[in-house]
């Protein structure tokens, strides 16, 4: 890494730049040495530009945020180049420089709006707190009022009264709208914007980026936004920059990457997401099919677009007994609230659907909306208020624990949390083949043959076998939860978010497993997810879920061309990138 | 500043900027790495004790005294309690008798030898009962929860609302026919598992949420073997930690009891407390008569607190990655 690196968006325009960042160097320092999380990051921010950073996790896109104002977390140092904010170099500052910086010249909102207010004092406190540590205004009325000016330009309705509220009093959507009057109270001319989004719903994401975006273009602040979606990335930012391992690998105007993605890790990102793939169908513009990629091993697996033109040729109009069948189904929560009191919470609402075998049903829906505990009802770990239940032409209801057992042979389920669900202290082998001894499936020896059978479906190494899960990565870790709920050789699986944990590429490497898993296996999936992009290109049939209730089920065509409800346009709108014309 | 190196290829205007292929190469999505060795938390626990000196010094220190324990014979051929003469009361250090003299004329050295029993004996019963208790206690109650919790917990929090060296000293009045080793354990024991008991809780509360304890049960595994097989492997690392620190507080409970006067008959058992109570009353003139005892008691109860202390901090990996 030398001086004669490129300067990825440099600008032909007369004028310094608002931000450039040269040959930005990053370790971090842990017991086997320093780790290197930025090799020469190189780029520049004008003058009320936005700009985006993608990449997938670890590949250092957040360390650069935090490296900008100085703000690296635990053992991390900043070990060679510039950060010129107005030709000031800010990795150099003292601490009283940087101090007058943050926050008054450079705002920032971070990633997790749960963990970034402190629960124990109001929310007033705090907004007041940042306005007098950046010199907005002194005096307790004319604090105050400020205060509820950045609130009401956040957009909360009643500010005056929120000020007194706590942070648990808030939904995670109001928090971030908190965060973000708090990163521009100060009108700062550049907003460093760290996955803001990333813990909300869809829609909730939608409102709150329209909101950031029409108040940063008033002021004219520069936006830095770094995210792991690129769909979502070309559609708020005027230009991207693409990082893989520490460097940058692409940086131009959003829609030029896009439509020309000329390195292969860029080409391999947009065939892998999958909102700007399942938007890509209906133009069916650029055959990516062709797309070459530079690696062998799954690399086919990557593009989306053919996985779904199979899937619509798969979808077999299967007959005979449906394999789950859901008839007014509800369950009602009781909430404790002391002194022996409690109300009641309708989870799941009045919900039928049936899964012909061998196909994919989704359950669409923003937290909340009580797809989770269907799941739940229908795995036997809950049990449900009314309604029936019924797997392979059986109520589950009825079922005493012999047939229950019975029926966990033949449904299986794979949950969410990659690093959740294995146990941490029994390898990977024996996880495999827990069901196997608890249901008495062969001996010793042929369990130790269909593990490693199981192994080589979700294309693992044999050796992982004795391996243990901490050893592995969130998208193994979920192949290795498939191979275990594939031990039984069950007719149905519940997948409850298998792939929201994932990065892109990773999910759509887990999505063509599944895929080729069903086609091979003629399974019958329950897929549970918040993420309609995805449902495009795994499912045959849809049920759009709100508040406990189905508001709409159809065929996954029909919810994509021709939603009927509103609920449902909101959904499909508010997926990142939907909106980006792909061109001609 | 536009493009001014970097060959790269089909570069479609000056603001689009490729990194060169060959030096940011594209990785295999999500390979599987194995240049590691096998590591899961007590691997990397052993790992990390290995290279603590602490750990090491405290644990030959131990075993060393556990071998005294077991064969007082090989370190002394002076009887502790016999052939005492009154002559030698108080007196110093002589020609095979290395520390001296008690107050009986007996041999101060071949005590603290002979006590070493007595003292270790006490503690690992007392630890045996209370991690058995607790663990029973805390587990049950943690996985199940609702009614049996409620009912184990406030039981727990009876015991745990009285002093146990309190009630120690009660239950040995009531037993002062016939006092022994099992005896003053169970005095200590039966007032100290609450603290085990709610540590496991609360490990158990934490773990039987995750979702691996859900896939276990949609196998079908039953309740009991899930706690078993899957909740308690996961949760027992704190419960160590707080056996091996109670060790320690459970061989000063002993001495305590034994220095107050309703620990073990000194006629039959020797031990530490006793002495270091019997030496008191001439600790201005031979102090040596309380000193070396005392020093038995305190380095043994050092070195499980520091085995304990290296521990904790192998087995909790958020301490290990602060550090």
């Amino acid at each position: 890494m030398t001086a004669t690196l490129p300067t990825p968006l440099g600008s032909g325009a007369a004028g310094a730049p608002l931000l450039e960042v040269r040959d930005l160097q990053v370790g971090f320092r842990t017991q086997g040495g320093v780790v290197h999380a930025l090799n020469g990051v190189s780029f520049t921010i004008e003058q009320g530009e936005s700009v985006a950073i993608v990449g997938e996790s670890g590949s250092g896109k957040s360390t650069t945020a935090a490296a900008i104002i100085n703000l690296l977390p635990g053992s991390g140092q900043i070990l060679g180049g510039q950060v010129l904010f107005e030709g000031r170099d800010l990795a150099t500052a003292s601490r009283h420089e940087l101090e007058e910086v943050r926050g008054k010249q450079i705002g920032f909102v971070p990633q997790d709006p749960m963990s970034n207010l402190n629960p124990v004092w109001s929310i007033g406190f705090q907004v007041e707190e940042t306005i007098r540590a950046n010199g907005l205004a002194s005096g307790k009325a004319a604090v105050r009022k400020k205060a509820i000016e950045v609130l009401q330009s956040a957009g909360l309705a009643d500010a005056d009264k929120r000020l007194r509220q706590y942070p648990h009093q808030f939904s995670g959507g109001m928090r971030q709208r908190v965060l973000i009057g708090l990163g521009l109270s100060s009108s700062p001319k550049l907003l460093i914007a760290d996955e803001p989004t990333s813990a909300l719903d869809v829609t909730v994401q939608r409102r709150i980026l329209d909101h950031l975006e029409s108040l940063t273009q008033t002021v004219g602040t520069s936006l830095l936004f770094i995210t792991h979606d690129l769909g979502l990335a070309a559609e708020r930012a005027e230009k991207l920059i693409v990082m893989y391992k520490g460097k940058i690998v692409e940086a131009g105007p959003s829609l030029e990457l896009l439509q020309n993605p000329l390195h292969p890790y860029t080409q391999r990102l947009i065939a892998a997401a999958p909102s700007l793939a399942s938007r890509r169908i209906q133009s069916s513009s650029k055959p990516l099919g062709q797309l070459t990629h530079t690696e062998a091993g799954g690399a086919e697996g990557f593009d989306l677009i053919t996985a779904a033109e199979e899937r619509a040729e798969h979808v077999s109009a299967a007959g005979g007994v449906p394999a789950i069948e859901i008839a007014n189904l509800t369950k009602v929560f009781k909430i404790r609230q002391g002194n022996f009191r409690s109300t009641e919470f309708t989870a799941v609402d009045d919900v039928s659907f049936t899964v012909a075998k061998g196909t994919t049903t989704a359950l669409v829906g923003e937290s909340g909306s009580g797809k989770s505990t269907i799941a739940k009802l229908l795995l036997g770990l809950e049990q449900s208020t009314s309604g029936a239940l019924t797997v392979q032409g059986k109520r589950i209801e009825k079922m005493n624990s012999r047939e229950l057992f019975a029926l966990r042979r033949s449904m299986q389920p794979v949950f969410q949390d990659p690093y959740g669900s294995l146990d941490p202290l029994t390898n990977i082998g024996n996880t495999i083949a827990e069901p196997l001894k608890v249901h008495k499936v062969g001996d010793r020896e042929s369990r130790r043959e269909r593990v490693f059978e199981l192994l080589e479906q979700v294309s693992l190494p044999k050796v992982l076998a004795g391996r243990y899960p901490n050893e592995l990565s969130g998208g193994q870790r979920q192949r290795v939860a498939i191979a275990r709920a594939l031990a039984l050789k069950p007719d149905i699986v519940v997948l409850d978010e298998a792939v929201s944990a994932l990065d892109v590429l990773v999910q759509a490497q887990i999505l063509r497993l599944l895929a080729d898993l069903q086609a091979e296996l003629s399974l019958t999936y329950l897929f549970i997810t918040h993420d309609l992009a995805v449902v495009r290109v795994i499912a045959d049939n849809v049920c759009v879920m709100q508040k406990g209730k189905i508001v709409e089920a159809a065929t996954t065509d029909e919810v994509f061309d021709n939603p009927r409800e509103q609920y449902t346009r909101d959904l499909l709108d508010a997926i990142p990138g939907a909106g980006i014309q792909m061109g001609i | 500043m536009s493009d001014i190196s970097a060959p790269t290829p089909r570069t479609r205007s000056a603001s689009h900027y490729v990194a060169d292929v060959d030096e940011t190469p594209v990785a295999e999505v999500d390979a599987v790495k194995l240049d590691e060795k096998p590591s899961n938390l007590w691997r990397d626990a052993w790992r990390d004790l290995r290279r603590r000196p602490i750990f090491w010094i405290s644990a030959a220190f131990i075993l060393l005294i556990g071998f005294v324990a077991m064969f007082p014979g090989l370190f002394t051929s002076t009887p502790p309690n016999s052939g005492c003469l009154l002559a030698n009361s108080n007196g110093g250090p002589t020609d095979g008798h290395p520390l001296g003299f008690t107050k009986q004329g007996c041999d101060v050295y071949s005590r603290i030898i002979h006590g070493t029993s007595t003292s270790l004996g006490v503690g690992f019963i007392v630890i045996l009962l209370t991690s058995v208790t607790g663990i029973i206690f805390g587990s049950l109650s943690g996985f199940f929860g609702g009614f049996l919790d409620t009912v184990l917990m406030r039981l727990g929090d009876i015991f745990f609302s009285i002093p146990y060296i309190l009630a120690a000293v009660v239950i040995m009045s009531v037993f002062s026919e016939n006092r022994n080793i099992l005896v003053i354990a169970l005095a200590i024991g039966v007032f100290a598992w609450p603290t085990t008991a709610r540590v496991l809780r609360s490990e158990v509360l934490r773990v039987k949420n995750s979702d691996f304890v859900m896939a276990a049960e949609a196998t079908g595994l039953s309740k009991l073997a899930i706690l078993f097989r899957h909740v308690l492997p996961n949760s027992i690392a704190p419960v160590i930690v707080v056996t091996t620190l109670s060790l320690g507080a459970a061989i000063t409970a002993e001495a305590t009891l034994s220095f107050l006067g309703v620990g073990l008959p000194t006629s039959e058992f020797m031990s530490w407390g006793n002495d270091i109570s019997q030496a008191q009353r001439d600790l201005r003139t031979n102090p040596q008569t309380l000193i070396f005892p005392s020093i038995a008691l305190t380095s043994t109860v050092l070195a499980f607190i520091l085995l304990g202390e290296a521990l904790r901090d192998a087995l909790d990996p958020k301490a290990r990655a602060l550090r």
